[in-house]
């Protein structure tokens, strides 16, 4: 019984060790990049063309709500390069002293734009129409840790019609999640990227776009995080972002790239 | 829409304890058949009701969106009807709550149940009894330990409910943001001294509830 029970505990054990230490032999040129996961499909390209370019390395995408993802660099987590979907996370990234300043660079711009379910027979024409009866459920990313959510906000705000919408909203935890809301029929409308609507274009129905004014300007930062392992493969990341071919990409997703400053 | 911190505590003791009502009124009601009857589908039922034990609260919070959402395979119906969507309401954190803890009732109870001396409910049947009868003045008084212990877990469960609750009751400012969600939203949003006094209300009242359920039990028993 002892001798079953020692050579069960003995097998656990390795089990348990080995597959750890192996993975102990990582490729030192491994980078993460937390990315506000609007942009996921558009990183998920870039990623795999500079693995392609620079072979041996490898991109792991953290997506996530801006807001979470600098909270999570700030608690330690170990990134090597952020983007966000506001100078707001970046900024709070920055004062904290965990952003390497000199790499720090504003590469896209977006908008927002309302949109409702594919199916919906609802006529809207304009944000003022959510103040509607019909219009029962709005989401919107939630303002406190979203960036798409602080827009949506303003842009209510600019419309005078926060108070009347107020108990209608949904808050969803990130830009892809309210986009699923409105893609699943789950609310009546939605405020997303115009970026995230390309994605789900056969689901959703775009009403209108946000005029500039009606909100912050929607501004996407990068930069290298403070601490990164890689910094190297971390820079070369962001200059291929950067680059022609990755503003190609970003484009293509429906970004307007800022031209890098020189 | 009621912003303060106790909203949290208050809705979360609201939606644990009406969970927790139903999952007693079921959780005995399905212990007893599992402990007491014999079936072709029951081994089926039984793995039906303890798999939410077993799967993430996530998983069980997918499933009750694909069978609950405005478009799901019920939820449907339920709106082409009535309009109504249970999602992002606090009747769908209560659903949750209730999903994810009656297997604890369940197991708890049909053990309960299932130790309770056969030769005690043969004697009530002979002396005439229904079985109606013998289950409620014999069986469930017999049970009374590991009810009350399903009881105790189930509500303290029902509490602490989080990623099915997130998946379709959303996190909610003033509508369904229970204590665990509100504590997530606080902490992601880094603000900690929210989620520190939250935390803290959350251990007591935990530990009250704790304190005065033994208590509770010791004076049944």
């Amino acid at each position: 019984m002892m001798k079953k029970i020692a050579v069960m505990l003995l097998i656990s054990f390795f089990a348990v060790v080995l597959p750890i230490a192996s993975t102990h032999a990582e490729p030192t040129t491994e980078i993460t990049v937390s990315a506000a996961i609007s942009l996921k499909n558009a990183f998920e390209e870039i990623g795999k063309l500079y693995e392609s370019k620079n072979i041996g390395s490898k991109v792991t995408f953290n997506l996530g709500a801006s807001g979470d993802l600098m909270t999570q660099i700030k608690g330690g987590a170990p990134v090597d390069v952020f983007a966000s979907a506001a100078l707001k996370d970046m900024d709070d990234l920055d004062n904290a002293g965990f952003v390497v300043k000199e790499t720090r660079t504003n590469f896209v711009l977006n908008s927002v734009v309302l949109i409702v379910p594919s199916s919906s027979n609802i006529t809207l024409t304009s944000f003022e129409d959510l103040k509607k009866a019909e219009i029962q459920k709005i989401a919107i990313g939630n303002p406190k840790t979203v960036p798409v959510g602080r827009y949506s906000a303003e842009t209510f705000q600019y419309y005078k019609i926060s108070d009347m919408i107020q108990t209608k909203l949904v808050l969803a935890e990130n830009v892809r999640q309210v986009l699923d809301y409105v893609a699943r029929g789950e609310v009546d409308a939605g405020i997303v990227y115009s970026t995230d609507a390309m994605v789900k274009q056969h689901e959703v129905k775009i009403i209108v776009t946000a005029p500039e004014e009606s909100h912050k300007p929607i501004i996407y930062p990068i930069a290298v995080v403070k601490g990164s392992k890689n910094e190297k493969t971390a820079r070369s990341f962001i200059n291929l972002v950067t680059s022609d071919e990755g503003r190609k990409i970003l484009s293509k997703y429906g970004f307007k790239p800022i031209a890098p400053a020189k | 829409m009621d912003d303060s911190l106790l909203f949290p505590l208050k809705l979360s003791v609201q939606v644990a304890t009406v969970a927790t009502v139903f999952v007693v009124i079921v959780g005995l009601s399905a212990a007893y058949i599992l402990s007491r009857k014999n079936f072709s589908s029951k081994e089926l039922l039984d793995i039906i009701l303890t798999l939410p034990l077993v799967l993430p609260p996530t998983v069980t919070g997918y499933y009750l969106i694909v069978l609950l959402g405005r478009n799901g395979l019920l939820g449907r119906y339920l709106y082409a009807w009535t309009g109504w969507s249970i999602m992002f309401t606090w009747y769908a954190a209560v659903l949750a709550s209730f999903v994810v803890a009656l297997p604890l009732m369940v197991k708890t109870a049909r053990a309960a149940i299932e130790s309770v001396d056969e030769n005690l409910i043969h004697a009530s049947y002979t002396l005439g009894h229904s079985e109606y009868w013998t289950a409620l003045k014999v069986i469930l008084p017999l049970a009374k330990k590991g009810i009350i212990a399903g009881t105790i877990l189930s509500f303290a469960r029902a509490m602490g409910e989080f990623g099915a609750t997130l998946m379709i009751a959303g996190n909610i400012p003033g509508r369904t943001n229970t204590m665990p969600l509100a504590i997530y939203s606080a902490a992601a949003g880094g603000d900690r001294s929210q989620a520190t006094i939250m935390v803290i209300v959350f251990t007591l009242f935990s530990g009250l509830f704790l304190y005065f359920a033994n208590k509770l039990s010791r004076r049944i028993l």
